[in-house]
């Protein structure tokens, strides 16, 4: 395949998960925009590693796959801390500094 | 010109659209479980690709770590958090939709333009691949060996990670738990200074046509033992009425007595005492 549509799509990828994370007021869907963008990222890494003709972006990828199941756990457990004083996942509520 | 492998082409033009569907899906659902499910659907896609461009590992790695585990777990805190709410549609920011809409678009054109056409030659990872036998075995060697320090490093967060998650999911408690000893003493005091009954609560009522937990029991006036319903049931106000129940049984007393002409005992003569 070639690898310009490739890079082309993690940046489509990338795009729409920005764009999630923006407008999504659900704290665990604005988190799965993240982890789209993480595998957008991901994506590019394993192109490059294919045009370089290397390895090397492949480790990369598995890395931030490492990365993004430990940021998972912390920030999942961070949302269900903050339903539990709240009642509630919205990202708007959590807005006690503004007060 | 890049020279073009058929397969791997057909995969992408497959597998692409699938994968930005799968994406617009996770942004536009209305409910989370399914914007989950959607974004599971575009990691399997990924993976697809990843065996396109010949990385077998990680595409294994993509659907097991990342379509298994962390959508599960996202999953498992949706279920957690209840899942049939859905987003509200109002704005709250004022224009934030479109500029989202144009951030996005900015975003991604800006990667593309830059990326564009910058590839001019791939070279293919074959011959990576096959340099220490297969991907798998290319991957543990460079692992373990350029890249052994970050490995381990790793290895550090994912425990913190762990520990962390751990920590954050305990609850606190605020006072010290009684022992059972403390709370008989408790119990005790309360009798000797309020004479409140130190022992069991009596059990719910039974009467002929129910013995629910809903029904209170009757004390030997007749009157109802508030104790004998759960506390819980009160507030909800969901406690059957003994009078009524007890109807039934001193109508059939009463069909009975008629029938032999006979008083069966004095219980019968109030009726709303049997239980």
């Amino acid at each position: 395949m070639n690898p310009d549509f490739v890079l082309w799509l993690a940046a489509i990828l990338f795009g729409i998960g920005a764009f999630g994370l923006i407008t999504r007021r659900n704290a665990l869907v604005a988190f799965m925009c993240v982890e789209l963008m993480l595998n957008a990222a991901n994506l590019v890494l394993v192109t490059m590693s294919e045009v370089h003709g290397g390895l090397d972006g492949q480790v990369a990828a598995l890395f931030v796959m490492v990365v993004a199941a430990a940021e998972v756990v912390v920030g999942l457990s961070i949302i269900v801390m903050v339903y539990r004083s709240r009642r509630s996942v919205s990202v708007d509520t959590a807005s006690l500094l503004k007060r | 010109m890049i020279p073009l492998a058929l397969e791997t082409d057909i995969l992408f033009a497959i597998c692409g659209p699938l994968a930005v569907a799968g994406a617009l899906g996770l942004v536009l659902f209305r409910k989370a479980v399914y914007s989950a499910l959607s974004l599971a659907f575009t990691m399997l896609n990924l993976a697809a690709l990843y065996v396109g461009m010949d990385a077998p590992m990680l595409a294994a790695a993509q659907i097991i770590v990342y379509t298994g585990a962390i959508m599960m777990l996202f999953l498992f805190v949706l279920m957690l958090v209840g899942v049939d709410r859905s987003d509200s549609l109002v704005e709250t920011l004022k224009g934030q939709r479109i500029w989202a809409v144009i951030g996005a678009v900015g975003i991604s054109g800006l990667l593309i333009a830059g990326t564009g056409q910058m590839v001019t030659r791939a070279l293919g990872v074959r011959s990576a691949n096959g340099e220490f036998g297969s991907n798998v075995q290319g991957l543990a060697a460079l692992i373990f060996g350029k890249y052994v320090f970050p490995f381990e490093l790793t290895s550090a967060l994912l425990i913190t990670a762990a520990v962390g998650a751990m920590i954050l999911a305990q609850n606190v408690r605020l006072t010290p738990k009684l022992s059972q000893r403390e709370m008989s003493v408790q119990r005790m005091k309360a009798y000797a200074d309020s004479g409140t009954h130190p022992g069991a609560l009596p059990s719910s009522g039974v009467v002929a046509l129910h013995n629910s937990i809903a029904v209170p029991a009757l004390l030997p006036d007749g009157s109802i033992a508030p104790d004998s319903v759960s506390e819980t049931l009160h507030t909800r106000g969901a406690i059957l009425d003994t009078a009524e129940l007890s109807q039934a049984t001193a109508k059939n007393f009463g069909l009975i007595a008629a029938a032999t002409g006979t008083e069966l005992g004095n219980d019968t003569n109030s009726g709303g005492e049997i239980e």
